[in-house]
């Protein structure tokens, strides 16, 4: 993001001396320019400018040649024992540099980027008192290979100057963030303008539209053509072009260090002089530059879309595979033909084969317009961020490149001599300017604030456009460095932010009457509050799985729970997938849990997981700002997979703690049932089991979780031993998994009707059934169940329970004895001995009807 | 079981024939009596004395049976004076009674106190997720203002997340997103799917789906492709709001969020705007809270953006923005609650460790 130097912000916007980069973020967030960074004065203590006035190379034991170096440094010398001031002695790495150079020296009490603090130390034999800086040392750019030589050509510097004024190192920069629609403020014109609006200081553009338009193109400058034949969307690819010719000039050369310095400062690396000033340029007026050795450049050059097969090797080294898309700058060599050879991905990247030399003397420079979207879709396609593309794909001011190519051409003529040609090459098929029609009271009607006509024109005058008030209605010319500004309701955000977002009241809106959260909110709810109450704590874990997971949890390779939703850029290769069930993550969280030390647990997790059908059709791909037919939305429904609602536990070790009281107790597979029912208690369904199990349970201790029409909804028990082995889980670790929407989806709608509660006296039965091993208590508890509730005297079963499970003599091998309690009560007498033993029959006659029960004798 | 030894001044042996004619061999008895229950020393003592005293066979009730043997003109005397007699002796009896109750009754409860800080918690403690219960704190103040609480998809149509939006598939706006996307079909170029990357997605669902005005809030999960570090989580949460009513202007946007501030901060907290841009809003603002509660004193943070409903989201799902306006909210859960809770790192967050939930168990 943009990194702005105050004092180069200053030379177009009255900034006030003294202004800190802490008050001009605070001036330029009001309208909307956000701080990212300040970036402080980067080094403090005593940096100054040094003369090598003795170089020793030194070989050491290591290998390594050092330099052992005088280097005067004016005032900042040492005191020889005689009291004269000699250069002092410092030890240095890099080869780079000869007797008499320049450099730059960091004193004892200095502090570099880091922060590294300098300190006179011993080293390969000398006592070095400094250091002698590289760019990377003080945070001016990447290069470390060798240290900075100032050039006397541009560097009015003596030794012993303040080295921090000279590169810029002691002046505070801010750097902002820039939302997509304000492309203009990719540049300090756009940035002064901008403090100007919010502060109210005079603004004075640096590039004085009419003026520079105002000289017509000569017509007999270098050759360009601009041929489109595939506009994307129909917006010509290249609507501008302005070329000019410059020879004899130093373009290699270094640029002057005010330049340097303020590249630097904006986080760009001085690179020569060609190179630089296009840079400035475009950090300055928001234009991006090109300059073209001319001697590499054969007429014309020719602007279109790649065609089959075109390849171009960018700056940057790469080789790359071009798309019919991609727009280019193309040249015609000879051997090659009209336009026959790429020179670069138009406003994007340029090629290394016109790149500027040391060899190079005459540069053309291009200052052109290309269609954001084109430009955009190169940079992604590509991968190329570059400083250009970041600034055509958000918009450029389309009247900007024949001011920016003559301030360019200015400043190289200026720092490397030469001359420019009198031709200016200008294909210019811009549109013309938006207007839009804005009523006048749409600002009020939507801020809320009632601006005036005149406070409405006035605002949109000062951001550059020109008004007409008509009847009710202005007709608004915008500006072209504003191509955000399209419709109305932009406009009425350029009056609310320009005459401020804190003019506007608070009003809190009267919605009509609610109906409350939904019933499965509210059934939602009640299923996590339960489960909380009953001792479980709720987690939430992230649902990206691999299928190793799912491996881990030995799911058969048919599993229905493998064929998951693929990412196509998951954070993790080995974690691509969206989950299918929440017992793959879960149980994740429960490994990190215990590996944190925490073993006795029960966790809980509620969310969606994601089954997609067997044949997922793609979501179509429909335009914003349209009503898609009743087709097209249903279309895009069915795409989207299916995401039910899960509800899934897990518990490890004790369920009860152990304590003074005595010991704890470990959970089993009971407690994994008794949440997957308090699931459905608690929001009216009566959940039921049944022997049955699917990967990664326990295939002999798991229940399958039944819906009263007998509907699997999910299983509950101990987990394979296996699975607990392979996820190094606690022994005997117990879990549930419950589709929660299915559960909710056969939640009884209207309220429960209440029984009136009996106050007549209960009567208890005990009953005591021999079956055979494998009858399933659960079934024999519904026979007894059934028989108790239908007997002779009636439905007076009023609760019954399991309190015992007895095997061993006199029970017969093979057998079990299964106790259980009954109580007993009618709603309107109390009971005679006659009815409770009637019910007690029938209890036991159904249980031997349906299993061979007998009673226990 | 051993004999009870006579208490203190009650003559062992039969008793002497008390008269009932004689009126200081009654005092004498009274007072005997009165000074046996006295000198009782637990309920035993009691017990024995009432039983010499007062029982069946004490003078006092030998001399009161044998009024019926007196001469009519005594019976009247003997019955006065014996009547008064054992109606004293028998309050002095329940007075000691309830005394030498307290005193047994204080005793035992001292012996059979126990250690009430021996540590209690036999029951496994469990709780809500804090982001859970916060995004249901924030559902219950949007519910109260009559606003309803909509729902959708994690892994969304681009044309929700975006399109209708008003990303065009070329915004460099959709580019900042950091989406994941979804893989295709086999066979197929582009899935058209993602996972979505805001709630704002649920706007344009509910408007599609709902009869206008709409003032619905939305809770959920969101994706970026961000590493998990002390600030990014790839998987997060927002609350989304939005409203669409004939007549909403920024003001009631700037209404809603000072209510909600307050309702999840205290009658303190405020909210600020500032300029910033959203391509389903238009005006735009990132907004600012104000809360006493912040790490370090009271002062501003983010808290999320906003804006008027931009009219081509409102086109895009059939809603006329010559007739209707509206404004949007967005700000992350997870922020939020770093906010209320002084939390500095989302590791916390988001690793599920039981310590984290537990430890926030009590916020009200």
């Amino acid at each position: 993001m943009p990194r702005i130097p105050l004092t180069w912000l200053a030379e177009h916007v009255d900034l006030p001396a003294g202004t800190t980069a802490e008050q001009l973020a605070a001036d330029l967030v009001r309208v909307g320019l956000e701080e990212e960074a300040v970036h402080g004065a980067a080094v403090t203590g005593p940096l100054v400018v040094g003369r090598v006035v003795e170089r020793t190379p030194e070989q050491q034991k290591n290998g390594k040649t050092i330099n052992w170096c005088r280097v005067d440094v004016g005032s900042h010398n040492e005191v020889a024992d005689d009291g004269t001031l000699r250069p002092r002695g410092i030890v240095c790495g890099a080869h780079n540099f000869e007797v008499g150079d320049l450099v730059v020296v960091a004193l004892p009490g200095a502090v570099l980027p880091g922060p590294f603090a300098i300190a006179s130390r011993r080293t390969y034999g000398h006592v070095s008192d400094g250091m002698i800086c590289s760019a990377k040392e003080l945070d001016l750019g990447e290069d470390h290979d060798g240290i900075i030589v100032l050039s006397p050509d541009d560097v009015d510097a003596a030794p012993g100057d303040d080295a921090k004024a000279l590169l810029g190192l002691g002046e505070e920069v801010l750097e902002i963030n820039v939302t997509p629609d304000r492309g203009y403020c990719f540049s300090m014109r756009g940035v002064a303008r901008e403090y100007g609006h919010s502060t109210g200081a005079a603004f004075r553009d640096p590039a004085v539209l009419a003026e520079a338009d105002a000289r017509p193109s000569t017509g007999d400058g270098f050759e360009v053509q601009v041929e489109d034949r595939e506009p994307v969307h129909g917006v010509p690819g290249c609507d501008r072009f302005v070329a000019q010719v410059v020879r004899g000039v130093r373009a290699h050369g270094p640029s002057p260090a005010w330049m340097q310095r303020r590249l630097t400062q904006a986080g760009m690396r001085p690179i020569s002089l060609a190179v630089d000033v296009t840079n400035y340029v475009m950090l300055d007026l928001g234009q991006p530059l090109h300059a073209y050795d001319l001697a590499q450049v054969s007429a014309p050059i020719v602007v279109r879309r790649a065609g089959p097969g075109e390849q171009l090797r960018t700056l940057d080294g790469t080789l790359r595979d071009l798309h019919p898309e991609d727009l280019l700058i193309t040249d015609s060599p000879a051997r090659v033909g009209r336009a026959g050879r790429v020179l670069g991905l138009a406003g994007v990247m340029g090629g290394a084969e016109s790149e500027v030399t040391d060899a190079t003397t005459d540069l053309l420079i291009e200052a052109a317009h290309f269609d954001p979207v084109s430009v955009a879709r190169t940079a992604r396609r590509h991968r190329i961020p570059s400083e250009a593309g970041r600034r055509f794909e958000r918009g450029v001011d389309p009247r900007l490149p024949r001011v920016a190519a003559r301030r360019a051409v200015e400043l190289l003529l200026q720092h490397g001599g030469g001359t420019a040609d009198e031709s200016v090459t200008d294909l210019d098929r811009t549109a013309p300017p938006t207007v839009v029609d804005l009523p006048l009271d749409l600002p009020a009607r939507l801020v809320g604030v009632p601006y005036t006509t005149q406070e409405v024109t006035e605002t949109l005058t000062d951001i550059g456009c020109s008004v007409e008030v008509g009847d009710g209605t202005a007709r608004v010319t915008v500006p072209s460095w504003r191509p955000d500004l399209v419709v109305p309701v932009d406009l009425v955000e350029e009056v609310a932010r320009l005459r401020g977002y804190d003019a506007i009241p608070s009003v809190v809106p009267q919605a009509p009457a609610g109906r409350g959260l939904t019933r499965a909110q509210l059934a939602r709810r009640g299923v996590a509050d339960a489960l909380a109450a009953a001792g479980f704590v709720e987690v939430l874990s992230y649902p990206f799985v691999g299928a190793h997971q799912h491996d881990a949890l030995a799911l058969p390779s048919d599993d229905a729970r493998r064929h998951a939703v693929r990412l196509l850029n998951p954070l993790s290769d080995e974690q691509p997938e969206m989950r299918t069930h929440l017992l793959v993550t879960l149980l994740e969280t429960v490994r990190r849990n215990v590996g944190r030390g925490l073993t006795d647990l029960a966790l809980v997790e509620t969310g969606l997981v994601t089954r997609p059908g067997p044949a997922a059709s793609p979501a179509p791909q429909l335009p914003g700002g349209v009503l898609p037919t009743a087709d097209q939305l249903a279309a895009l429904d069915g795409a989207v997979p299916p995401q039910p609602r899960h509800v899934a536990g897990v518990l490890t070790g004790l369920r009860e703690p152990a304590g003074w009281w005595g010991s704890g107790r470990r959970a089993d597979h009971t407690d994994a049932v008794e949440a997957a029912l308090l699931v459905g208690r608690s929001v009216g369904v009566p959940l039921t089991v049944s022997a049955g199990a699917v990967a990664p349970w326990h295939p002999g201790r798991t229940a399958e979780v039944r819906l009263p029409d007998g509907t699997v909804v999910g299983h509950a028990g101990e987990l394979h031993p296996r699975v607990v082995a392979a996820l190094e889980l606690p022994a005997r670790t117990v879990a549930f998994e419950l589709d929660l929407d299915a559960v909710l989806a056969v939640a009884p709608t209207e309220p429960v009707q209440a029984v009136p509660v009996s106050t007549f006296p209960p009567a208890k039965e005990d009953i005591a059934l021999v079956v055979a091993e494998d009858v399933p208590v659960g079934d024999l508890l519904a026979a007894v169940r059934a028989g108790a509730s239908s007997s002779e005297a009636g439905d007076l079963l009023e609760e019954l329970r399991v309190f015992d499970v007895y095997r061993g003599a006199p029970v017969p091998d093979g057998h079990k004895s299964v106790a259980f309690s009954l109580r007993l009560r009618a709603a309107d007498r109390t009971l005679t001995s006659a009815e409770a033993a009637a019910v007690r029959e029938s209890a036991v006659a159904e249980a031997h009807r349906r299993h061979g029960a007998s009673l226990r004798a | 079981m051993s004999a009870i030894p006579p208490p203190d001044g009650v003559p062992s042996g039969p008793a002497p024939t008390l008269s009932p004619l004689d009126a200081s061999g009654v005092d004498a008895a009274v007072s005997a009596a009165l000074a046996a229950f006295g000198a009782a020393r637990d309920l035993d003592e009691l017990k024995a004395a009432r039983l010499a005293h007062g029982g069946d066979r004490s003078p006092l009730s030998l001399a009161n049976r044998a009024i019926g043997g007196l001469a009519p003109h005594d019976k009247a005397e003997a019955g006065r004076r014996l009547g008064a007699a054992r109606g004293q002796v028998a309050a002095a009896l329940a007075r000691r009674q309830e005394e030498l109750e307290a005193e047994r009754d204080e005793r035992v409860l001292v012996e059979e106190a126990v250690d009430v800080t021996l540590p209690a918690g036999r029951r496994p403690v469990g709780a809500r997720h804090p982001l859970q219960l916060l995004q249901e704190r924030i559902a219950d103040v949007f519910v109260t203002m009559g606003w309803e609480i909509a729902e959708g998809p994690e892994v969304e149509a681009e044309w929700f997340n975006f399109d209708a939006l008003n990303f065009g598939v070329d915004h460099p706006a959709r580019q900042m997103q950091d989406t994941f996307f979804v893989a295709p079909p086999a066979g197929e170029a582009d899935s058209g799917l993602v996972l979505r990357t805001h709630t704002s997605p649920v706007q344009a669902r509910t408007l599609l789906e709902r009869d206008l005005p709409v003032y619905i809030a939305c809770p959920g999960k969101t994706f970026r492709t961000d590493e998990l570090d002390a600030t990014h989580t790839p998987v997060f949460h927002q609350v989304e709001g939005l409203a669409v009513d004939k007549g909403l202007t920024m003001a009631h946007l700037k209404g809603t969020l000072d209510h909600f501030a307050r309702a999840v901060f205290g009658p303190e907290a405020r909210t600020r705007l500032r300029p910033s841009f959203f391509p389903f809003t238009e005006p735009s603002a990132e907004m600012d809270l104000w809360f006493p509660q912040k790490k370090g004193g009271p002062g501003w943070v983010e808290w999320g953006g906003c804006g008027m409903v931009n009219p081509n989201v409102l086109r895009a799902c059939g809603v006329d923005p010559e007739v209707y306006s509206g404004f949007a909210f967005g700000m992350g859960i997870e922020r939020t609650l770093m906010f209320r809770h002084g939390i500095a790192d989302m590791h916390d967050m988001v690793e599920g460790d039981v310590r984290f939930s537990l430890q926030l168990e009590g916020t009200i």
